[in-house]
């Protein structure tokens, strides 16, 4: 009794009541929030809705088999930007996979927090942030300069900057999972460093790595700017790894612009292909990692 | 064994080197293997020297012959080989920091409906994963989208910002389509993972007891979100909006494809202009040797530029994550 001497005012403060001016802002608030909550949501819808209305009635046989039809003729297809763009993204693995990777176990299992591993680390997340179209100029001033032409070698060079970074950081995380009781059981029955590394460290951080990579990949199957002026573009198949060569992104680009209703129609199947492709990397990825995590 | 292995607590482990009962050939595996990865850990860092070292000296005649006129003249003719990058610049600030405006306040606002009990955590997550798609799609797919969709559709709503409140100078030219506004807001589409990602982080670190505190004294949902949470996790906000503009400053192709390559720089957002992204994607492919080393001055503003906001931006969030360490 002495705790509450008026309990029916007390009754009435707990009520919920819209009277009340502090529920109803409340109130308005989270209506308002979960309102720009479903409008910042909406372009996305947008975008899937437009890629499956005007990307899909597009999708043939001949969509993936034939070349890119040239202004105003009818058809065509965009085989040669799909390839150009595997071909691409497999110059740029050949080198930023394995750079990235061994860089990781550097990092996680010599370097430590060493100045060197520091100045390492630091390197890749400057790589993290930097502009796409910078690793375009860097493999223009150094490879398109260098052997005088445009070509699939300089545009595998420039994505592959953009993919070392992620797989370096992701690898690295991997690595410093393991547990160092492994680590210790594997150095006490006498084993090596290098045999400990790969042997019981790398095989156990497999799945987490490959997850890394995978989103890698699908970072590095998007990339448009660093294509722009060192792959260029190409009309034709595969030619060779030091011509010009087609991509799905770059073909993107230029056929935006293009007053041809037929241009515009493969613009929006090859970015129903990319995203695709792109979406099908990282749900890999996902599904990879989340199986790593049940064991 | 150096000092850098101690903190896998492995200081104590004899090197492999120093025992005699590992065979020499393992212990020559054991110590290539430790030099390869050293110097692959080596090269990353030269990648990124090799970068700025390649930009840097095809600037470098650029720099000797134009040095700071360059930043102040708005015009880009190849013609006269007169060259500057005033509008560029002019542009990428403000196209980003529009970007930020609106992007920020989504961002920060699907962070709070994700994090703070809006939602079951099931929807939470299934919203959190939405967001993140955004991430995932290309950037020239949004230029794509923004010509053929985003700008029919803020047409009608540009007409008559410019007919009711063409007095503003936000609003003083008619709409021509590609521009300021629709390169701004496909930008603000393209930092709110960023944005929501780093903010949900912030917002997850703080201290459970802090808002279960506000609670208890009677607090409703938005007053302890914005007295307790938002001022704990101001750091970390502060520090994902800075890493959103690093984002939206670099961000090249859909910018090319929206923001209309004028040669110019206005106030109104419905007037097109051109950003130093934008610059590099239309004039690198067909330039002369002249044209170039502007090119690469240009970009080695852009560098500079980016490297700034992003350094800021870790840095904010490094200490932040340090100070917060003291509450819990």
């Amino acid at each position: 009794m002495s705790a509450s001497p008026n309990p029916a005012a007390a009754g009435a403060e707990l009520e919920f009541s819209l009277k009340n001016r502090r529920t109803w802002v409340n109130l308005a608030l989270t209506i308002l929030a979960i309102g720009l909550a479903i409008f910042a949501a909406l372009p996305l819808a947008s975008v899937l809705v437009m890629l499956l209305t005007r990307g899909v009635p597009v999708l043939s046989l001949a969509l993936f088999t034939e070349l890119p039809p040239g202004a105003g003729t009818v058809g065509g297809g965009i085989g040669n930007a799909i390839v150009g763009t595997i071909v691409v993204v497999l110059v740029a693995s050949a080198f930023a996979l394995p750079l990235g990777f061994m860089a990781a176990v550097y990092l996680a299992e010599y370097g430590g927090s060493s100045p060197l591993a520091t100045a390492v680390r630091f390197s890749g997340k400057i790589l993290t942030g930097m502009p796409s179209i910078l690793a375009g100029v860097f493999a223009y001033a150094s490879v398109v300069t260098l052997m005088g032409s445009f070509s699939a070698w300089a545009g595998g060079i420039a994505t592959g900057i953009l993919m070392v970074p992620v797989v370096m950081l992701t690898a690295e995380e991997a690595l410093r999972m393991v547990p160092n009781k492994m680590r210790h059981a594997a150095l006490g029955m006498g084993s090596t460093r290098a045999q400990m590394v790969l042997q019981v460290v790398i095989p156990t951080a497999l799945p987490a790595i490959m997850t890394g990579v995978m989103l890698a990949l699908a970072r590095a199957m998007g990339e448009t700017a660093p294509l722009l002026f060192t792959a260029l573009f190409s009309n034709y198949w595969f030619e060779g790894l030091g011509e010009p060569i087609a991509s799905l992104a770059v073909l993107i680009y230029n056929f935006s612009g293009s007053p041809f209703e037929n241009q515009v129609e493969l613009a929006w199947a090859a970015s129903l292909v990319l995203v695709v492709l792109v979406l099908l990397a990282n749900i890999t990825a996902q599904f990879v990692f989340r199986r790593q995590k049940v064991q | 064994m150096s000092a850098a292995d101690t903190d896998l607590g492995l200081a104590r482990v004899p090197a492999a080197s120093g025992s005699g009962t590992v065979p020499l050939l393992q212990r020559v595996v054991d110590r290539a293997f430790r030099t390869m990865t050293i110097s692959f850990g080596v090269l990353v860092i030269v990648l990124l020297v090799g970068i700025v070292y390649q930009v840097l000296i095809h600037a470098w005649p650029a720099m000797g012959q134009w040095g700071v006129e360059f930043l102040t003249k708005p015009t880009w003719d190849p013609n006269t080989n007169s060259y500057g990058i005033l509008a560029e610049i002019a542009g990428t600030l403000y196209t980003s920091f529009l970007a930020l405006i609106f992007g920020g306040i989504l961002g920060l606002t699907v962070a709070l409906v994700t994090s703070q009990g809006f939602l079951s955590p099931r929807w939470e997550l299934i919203f959190k994963n939405l967001i993140e798609l955004l991430a995932a799609i290309p950037s020239v797919v949004y230029g794509l989208w923004g010509i053929f969709v985003l700008i029919p559709t803020i047409r009608p709503i540009a007409q008559w910002l410019h007919d009711s409140l063409g007095f503003l100078p936000f609003f003083s030219t008619p709409f021509k389509g590609p521009g300021i506004l629709p390169s701004a807001l496909v930008l603000s589409i393209m930092i709110l993972p960023t944005v929501t990602a780093v903010s949900r982080e912030a917002l997850a670190a703080v201290p459970a007891r802090l808002p279960a505190a506000a609670y208890g004294l009677g607090a409703t949902q938005w007053e302890v979100i914005w007295s307790v949470m938002l001022p704990t996790a101001s750091g970390g906000v502060f520090g994902s909006l800075v890493l959103g503009l690093g984002r939206a400053l670099g961000e090249t192709m859909a910018l090319a494809m929206l923001v209309g390559n004028a040669q110019e720089f206005g106030w109104s957002l419905l007037s097109p202009g051109t950003t130093l992204a934008a610059l590099l994607a239309n004039h690198f492919p067909e330039a002369g040797e002249l044209e170039v080393n502007a090119l690469m001055y240009a970009a080695l503003l852009l560098l500079a530029i980016t490297l700034l906001v992003n350094a800021l931006g870790t840095y904010i969030m490094f200490r932040t994550t340090r100070n917060l360490q003291g509450l819990g």
